[in-house]
């Protein structure tokens, strides 16, 4: 079983849950940037929430299917069609053995996801499915997907597994709002920016451009003053040098006080731009979902209220399971 | 009249390099299918093509401007 790739899409790459376990040598956690849209489409075809998805990002892929299949589109909204005929997203979806799928234009967001009952069966690369097109590893082939490609699905078992949903509650969606409040964890230098640097970065309207991938995404407004200072051995010339040190997942970094970058989920494990404080992880997803123009609000929060966060994702995400 | 428009988000190009020149200006005759410009979004770079033969009668992004899905970047009178 397996879907033939007519056109790829602008960047479609197969993703799970991510590759965990591998950063301290340099291999990012990866998987679905949005991961509560990827885990819904899971479960609205029976899949487990581990089963690999397509990540569509702004175009997506047209396709056939060479066997009946069931399939969900969740995420950024965006026109389904099926042969050619328009449909529904967050919903479960039959196809017929030959049946044609293409889509319109997206209308909010980034990206989108194509799960597929039996999952999207590429061979598992250090315990995941999830390409990481950076270091050539995993999905089909370690890219993302070309025209001519043939993508492997996953044999259901004749039972089949139960669909938890046959649709996603409009409650249950995320939002694709045009405007976004990001919470952050100040830190790890912190402490390099002035005072009116921080009061910068957590108070202007800061707009998502359009270069922003699965690696980074980078920010435009006002100059944030670092502090001046004497470059320690082994840092760069730029203020916001330091000696190369990890980096955290979601970090916020801001070369020359200009436009800062948030790291995403491919993002480098490390190097040496300061950190200045880092998105919590419930709301990485919120950052993934924003399309380039979006006003973005960076509010600092405590570990605590982190924590508190990020267990009200995981219920929001259990939810759909139940 | 028709109008060509964006399908993805990103910065939109007239020329396909900074010193080439650009791939079509206004009044020219253009063929359907004819590249007229490109987005570039995510380090990539897709070509925007007409759907219709005719005449290019202006730009509504400035070149370097920023588009949105659905913003029309040229307007083609058909024939």
């Amino acid at each position: 079983m397996a879907f033939d790739i007519l056109e790829p899409g602008l960047a479609t790459s197969v993703q799970d849950l991510g590759r965990l376990g591998y950063y301290n040598v340099g291999i990012p956690q990866g998987g679905a940037m949005d991961q509560l849209s990827a885990s819904m489409a899971n479960a609205l075809v029976g899949n487990a929430e581990t089963d690999a998805v397509l990540e569509c990002a702004y175009l997506g892929p047209k396709f056939t299917t060479d066997t009946d299949a069931v399939i969900a589109v969740t995420g950024a909204p965006v026109q389904v069609r099926i042969n050619g005929t328009a449909t529904e997203q967050w919903t479960r979806l039959a196809l017929y053995a030959g049946d044609e799928v293409s889509f319109g234009m997206l209308s909010g967001g980034t990206r989108y996801y194509i799960a597929v009952q039996g999952g999207i069966d590429v061979p598992l690369v250090l315990g995941s499915r999830s390409t990481y097109a950076l270091g050539a590893l995993g999905g089909l082939q370690g890219r993302a997907l070309k025209a001519g490609d043939t993508v492997p699905v996953g044999t259901v078992e004749p039972s089949g597994p139960r669909p938890v949903r046959e649709s996603i509650p409009e409650d249950l969606r995320p939002a694709y709002a045009k405007e976004v409040t990001v919470r952050i964890l100040p830190g790890l230098y912190d402490h390099r920016l002035t005072a009116e640097g921080m009061e910068t970065l957590v108070s202007a309207s800061w707009k998502l451009t359009p270069v922003a991938d699965r690696t980074g995404l980078r920010y435009s407004g006002p100059d944030i003053a670092w502090k001046p200072r004497t470059q320690p051995f082994g840092a760069g010339s730029d203020p916001s040098n330091i000696v190369d040190a990890g980096y955290a997942v979601g970090s916020i970094q801001i070369p020359g006080g200009k436009e800062p970058i948030v790291l995403h989920r491919d993002a480098v494990s490390g190097g040496g731009y300061a950190m200045v404080a880092t998105v919590i992880s419930a709301d990485m997803d919120v950052v993934a979902r924003s399309a380039p123009g979006t006003v973005t609000h960076f509010e600092p929060v405590t570990m605590e209220q982190a924590l508190v966060a990020r267990a009200d994702a995981a219920r929001t995400r259990r939810a759909v399971w139940e | 009249m028709a109008d060509i428009v964006s399908p993805l988000p990103g910065i939109f190009y007239r020329k396909p390099a900074p010193d080439k020149e650009p791939f079509a200006n206004e009044g020219d005759s253009i063929e359907a299918g004819q590249t007229i410009g490109v987005v570039e979004i995510m380090k990539q770079f897709s070509e925007i093509r007409s759907d219709v033969a005719g005449t290019l009668e202006s730009f509504a992004v400035e070149d370097s401007g920023t588009v949105n899905p659905g913003d029309i970047i040229a307007t083609v009178s058909e024939g």
